[in-house]
C-alpha cells in the first residue's frame, strides 16, 4: 500500500469517526443548556411540567453521553493513531487546549454523574439545578477548546520554523488564532440551536402521534422559542464567519463559491454545475459575495486562480457549503414563521402539515451541522496544518487502517441503531402521561 | 527536579490512577457476568449499578487524561506509538466501547437485561487490560523495527514473547484481585452480607496469582531487557514494601476485618509497585529508542500545561471529593435505601 494510499484510508476513517461523534458531540454541548432553562422555567413557574421536561431530557441525555464518551474517546485515540506525524509537530504548539479540553470533560462528567443521581435528593430544588450549571459549563468549554484546536489547524500561529525546527513557540498565542472568535462561536450557537430544533422534533412528534397532552405543548413551543433565537445568532455569526474566511483562508472561501477570477461586486452563486470555470444553472445573487467577504458590494474578493492548483480545496465543497447555508435560512425563516404564528394565532401552526415540518427541522439540523464540518474539513484541504503541513505527510505509515475502517464501521452502525432502540425504547415504556399520574397520586400519598 | 520529571510523574500519577479505578470497573463487570453464569446472579447487580454507573465516565477521563497528556509533553510518543498501536489501540477502543454502551444501554436507559449482554461487558473487562497491557512489554524495546525511518511492530516476536504473556495475565489477575478487594470492602458497607462472602472469595483467590505474576515478570525483564533489570534490583527496598503491604491487605481480608484499611493497603501496595517500575524504566519511554529528555516538549508549552495542571487540579479535586461523598461515603446511598435517578 502506497503513503497516498494510507493518507486517504486514514482521512476516510477520521471523516467516518467525526461525522459520528459530531452527532453526540452537539447533542452533549447544545442539550444541557436546554435541561437548565426547562428546569429554571418550572422552578421560577413552579410547573411541574417544565420540571419533568428537564428529567425527561436529562434520562435521555445521559445515553448519548455515555455513547458520545466512547466515539470521543476514540477520535481522541485515532488523532495519535491516524495522524502521528501532525500529533507530533501539533502537539508541540497546541496541546495546551486539547490538555484543558480532558479537564472541562473531566468537570463536565463528575457533575453530570451527580446530577443525574440527585433527582429530589434535596429538599431545595434550585440547590439540584445548581449541579447543572457545571455540566453545561463544562460541555460548552469542551467544545471550545476543541474548537480551538480546529481553528489553529485553519490558521496557524505561535510558532515559527527555522531549519526544519520548531522556535519561538507561544502556546497561548497558538490557542488565539484569528479563526477562533468565529468559529468557536459558529460552534455554540449552532450546537444550542441545533438541539432546540431536535427537541423540537420529538415534541412535535408525539403532538402527532395523538398525544395532546399540554406538557408536549409547553415542551414545543419553548424549544422552537429557543431554536429561533440561536438560529438568528448563527446567521449573524454566519455573515462574520464569511469575513474571516476572505480574509485568512480566501482560497477555502472561493472554492466554497466558485469565485476564480479576483475582483469586486463579486456575486454569490448557489448551486448550479460548473462547466469549466463558469457555474451553469446556478441562482446567482449579485454583489452578495462582496458583501459577505467585506460587508460593501464593492469589496474585492480574492479568486482560485491567485493560488497554486495543489493549494486549492476541492470545488464540491461548493454543495456542502450550500447544504449549510441554505438549511440554516431555512430553519431561522421556519421558527421565525412559528414563533410568529403562535404569538398571533395563526392557523397554519396548527396544521398537521406544518407540525411533519417542525418534525423535520431536527434532522435538517443535524444535517447542516454535518455539512458545515464537511465543508470545513475538506474546504482545508490540501492542508492538515494550513501552509505548513499538507495532509498526506501528516499520515501514518501503518498499513491497517483498511481493517480498522471496517471495524469501526461495523461499530458506529452498532452504537447508532443502538442508541435509536434504546432511546425509543425508554420513553415509549414510560409515557409522560403515565409518569405524571404516577407523580400526582404519589403526591397525594404524602399529603394523606 | 526537572520539567521532564515533573510531567511524566503527573502522567505516571493519573495512568495508576486509572489503573485502580478502572481495575475495580474492569473486575466488577466480569464477577456479574461470573456470578450471572453460575445462577448467582443479582447478587453484585445492584452493587454494580449503585457505584460504578455514576463513576464510570469519570473513570474513562483518566485515560483520556494520559493520552492526551503524553502527547503533550512528549510529542514524540505520538510518532512512534501512534503508528505502531494502531491495531491494539483500536481494539481495546472497540472495548471500551461494549462498556460504554453496556452503561448507556443497559444500566441507564431501557435496562436492557440480556444475559448475552452482561457477557460480552463482563468479558470486555478482562479482555480490555489484555489489550492494553502489551504497550508496557512494547516499551521495554525489542518489538519495534525501524524500516525507512517508519516504525513497525513486530507482532511475531511480540506474540512469542513470554514476557508479553506474563504482563497480560498479570494484568488479569490484577485486576481481579483489585477489583475483589475493593468490592469487599463496598459490599461490607452496603451490609450485604451474601455480596460480601462471594467477593471476599474472589480476593482471596486472585491474591496468589497476582503476586506469583508479578514476581515472574522481574525475572522475564532479567533476560530481556537486564539494563531495566538492573535498576529495577537497585529499588529492591520498594518493592520489599510493596510486598508487605501486600501481606496486609490479604491477612485483613483472611480475617475478615477492617476491609478499608484493606483497600487502602492495597492501593499503596500498587503505589509503591507501580512507582518502583516507573523509576526504574528512566529515563526511557521506549528502550532504546525515545527517552523523556528527547522528545520533551519545549519550555513554554510544559510550563503552560504544568500551569493548567495545577489550575486544573484545584476545580477537579473539590468536585471528585463531592462525587464520592455522594456515591462511596453516604451510607444510605451504598445501602440501596435511597434511590434519586433521574
Amino acid at each position: 500500500m502506497g503513503f497516498e494510499d494510507t493518507a486517504l484510508m486514514s482521512r476516510i476513517l477520521t471523516l467516518m469517526t467525526l461525522s459520528f461523534h459530531i452527532i453526540y458531540a452537539t447533542i452533549g454541548v447544545g442539550v444541557p443548556l436546554m435541561i437548565m432553562i426547562a428546569q429554571w422555567v418550572g422552578i421560577r413557574k413552579n410547573d411541574e411540567h417544565y420540571i419533568l421536561l428537564a428529567r425527561r431530557w436529562a434520562r435521555g441525555f445521559v445515553i448519548t453521553v455515555a455513547v458520545g464518551v466512547v466515539t470521543g474517546t476514540a477520535i481522541g485515540l485515532q488523532l495519535s493513531l491516524l495522524w502521528p506525524n501532525f500529533m507530533q509537530m501539533a502537539g508541540n504548539v497546541i496541546a495546551l487546549p486539547l490538555f484543558m479540553e480532558v479537564f472541562a470533560f473531566f468537570f463536565e462528567a463528575i457533575f453530570l454523574g451527580i446530577y443525574l443521581y440527585t433527582w429530589d435528593r434535596f429538599e431545595d430544588q434550585r440547590k439540584h439545578f445548581l449541579l447543572l450549571v457545571p455540566v453545561a459549563l463544562g460541555a460548552a468549554a469542551s467544545s471550545i477548546f476543541i474548537t480551538i484546536v480546529n481553528s489553529f489547524m485553519n490558521a496557524p500561529q505561535g510558532f515559527d520554523v527555522l531549519n526544519g525546527e520548531l522556535v519561538n513557540v507561544s502556546p497561548l498565542l497558538a490557542m488565539f488564532s484569528p479563526a477562533v472568535p468565529t468559529k468557536v462561536a459558529h460552534v455554540l450557537s449552532t450546537a444550542f440551536m441545533t438541539s432546540a430544533f431536535i427537541l423540537a422534533s420529538i415534541a412535535a412528534f408525539r403532538l402527532l402521534r395523538g398525544s395532546n397532552h399540554v406538557y408536549h405543548k409547553k415542551a414545543l413551543f419553548l424549544t422552537m422559542k429557543l431554536a429561533l433565537v440561536f438560529s438568528v445568532a448563527t446567521a449573524i455569526i454566519g455573515d462574520f464567519s464569511g469575513k474571516y474566511l476572505a480574509e485568512y483562508q480566501p482560497e477555502k472561501l472561493a472554492a466554497a463559491e466558485w469565485h476564480f477570477e479576483t475582483g469586486p461586486e463579486a456575486e454569490l452563486v448557489l448551486f448550479g454545475v460548473l462547466d469549466g470555470e463558469e457555474p451553469k444553472y446556478a441562482i446567482r445573487v449579485p454583489y452578495a459575495l462582496s458583501i459577505l467577504a467585506h460587508g460593501v458590494p464593492s469589496g474585492e474578493v480574492i479568486g482560485l486562480n491567485d493560488f497554486p492548483e495543489d493549494e486549492t480545496p476541492p470545488l464540491w465543497i461548493h454543495y456542502l457549503f450550500d447544504t449549510m447555508v441554505t438549511l440554516g435560512m431555512w430553519l431561522a425563516f421556519f421558527s421565525f414563521v412559528f414563533v410568529v404564528g403562535s404569538w398571533r394565532g395563526w392557523s397554519i401552526v396548527k396544521q398537521k402539515w406544518f407540525r411533519w415540518l417542525t418534525v423535520l427541522s431536527g434532522p435538517l439540523a443535524m444535517i447542516a451541522i454535518e455539512a458545515g464540518w464537511w465543508f470545513t474539513e475538506v474546504g482545508r484541504q490540501p492542508w492538515i496544518l494550513r501552509g505548513y503541513m499538507k495532509t498526506s505527510e501528516g499520515a501514518t505509515a501503518s498499513g491497517q487502517v483498511d481493517l480498522m475502517i471496517v471495524l469501526f464501521a461495523g461499530l458506529y452502525v452498532i452504537l447508532g441503531i443502538g442508541t435509536v432502540v434504546v432511546l425509543s425504547r425508554m420513553y415509549k415504556r414510560n409515557p409522560v402521561e403515565k409518569e405524571l399520574a404516577q407523580r400526582e397520586s404519589e403526591k397525594g400519598g404524602e399529603e394523606s | 527536579m526537572t520539567l521532564e520529571i515533573i510531567g511524566i510523574s503527573v502522567l505516571w500519577l493519573f495512568l495508576f490512577l486509572y489503573v485502580i479505578v478502572a481495575s475495580i470497573d474492569f473486575g466488577a463487570g466480569f464477577f456479574n457476568a461470573y456470578s450471572a453464569f453460575s445462577d448467582k446472579q443479582h447478587i453484585l447487580t445492584g452493587i454494580i449499578q449503585r457505584y460504578l454507573s455514576p463513576v464510570w465516565e469519570v473513570t474513562n477521563v483518566f485515560f483520556v487524561f494520559f493520552f492526551v497528556g503524553i502527547i503533550g509533553f512528549f510529542p514524540q510518543t505520538a510518532f512512534y506509538y501512534g503508528t505502531t498501536l494502531l491495531v491494539p489501540a483500536s481494539l481495546a477502543l472497540i472495548l471500551l466501547a461494549v462498556r460504554g454502551s453496556y452503561y448507556a444501554f443497559a444500566t441507564y436507559g431501557a435496562k436492557i437485561d440480556h444475559r448475552g449482554y452482561i457477557y460480552m461487558y463482563g468479558l470486555s473487562g478482562l479482555l480490555l487490560p489484555a489489550a492494553l497491557s502489551p504497550v508496557l512489554a512494547i516499551s521495554e524495546g525489542g518489538f519495534m523495527r525501524l524500516e525507512g525511518g517508519q516504525p513497525s511492530l513486530d507482532y511475531w516476536a511480540l506474540f512469542t514473547s513470554p514476557l508479553m504473556w506474563s504482563i497480560v495475565v498479570l494484568s488479569l489477575a490484577a485486576v481481579l484481585y483489585i477489583s475483589a478487594v475493593f468490592l469487599t470492602w463496598y459490599a461490607h458497607k452496603a451490609g450485604d452480607v451474601k455480596a460480601t462472602q462471594l467477593v471476599r472469595k474472589y480476593a482471596l483467590v486472585w491474591a496468589g496469582p497476582t503476586i506469583i505474576t508479578a514476581t515472574g515478570i522481574i525475572f522475564e525483564l532479567r533476560g530481556h531487557n537486564p539494563e531495566h533489570y538492573a535498576s529495577l534490583l537497585d529499588l529492591w527496598w520498594m518493592f520489599a514494601l510493596s510486598f508487605l503491604l501486600f501481606l496486609g491487605t490479604v491477612f485483613l481480608i483472611w480475617k475478615k476485618r477492617n476491609y478499608g484499611l484493606a483497600f487502602i493497603l492495597l492501593v499503596g501496595q500498587f503505589f509503591t509497585a507501580f512507582f518502583a517500575y516507573g523509576a526504574s524504566h528512566y529515563p526511557y519511554l521506549l528502550y532504546p529508542h525515545l527517552t523523556i529528555y528527547d522528545s520533551f516538549t519545549n519550555e513554554s508549552m510544559a510550563i503552560a500545561l504544568i500551569i493548567a495542571f495545577i489550575a486544573g487540579l484545584g476545580l477537579l479535586l473539590p468536585s471528585l471529593y463531592l462525587l464520592f461523598r455522594l456515591f462511596l461515603f453516604d451510607k444510605d446511598y451504598v445501602k440501596g435505601k435511597s434511590d434519586y435517578h433521574a
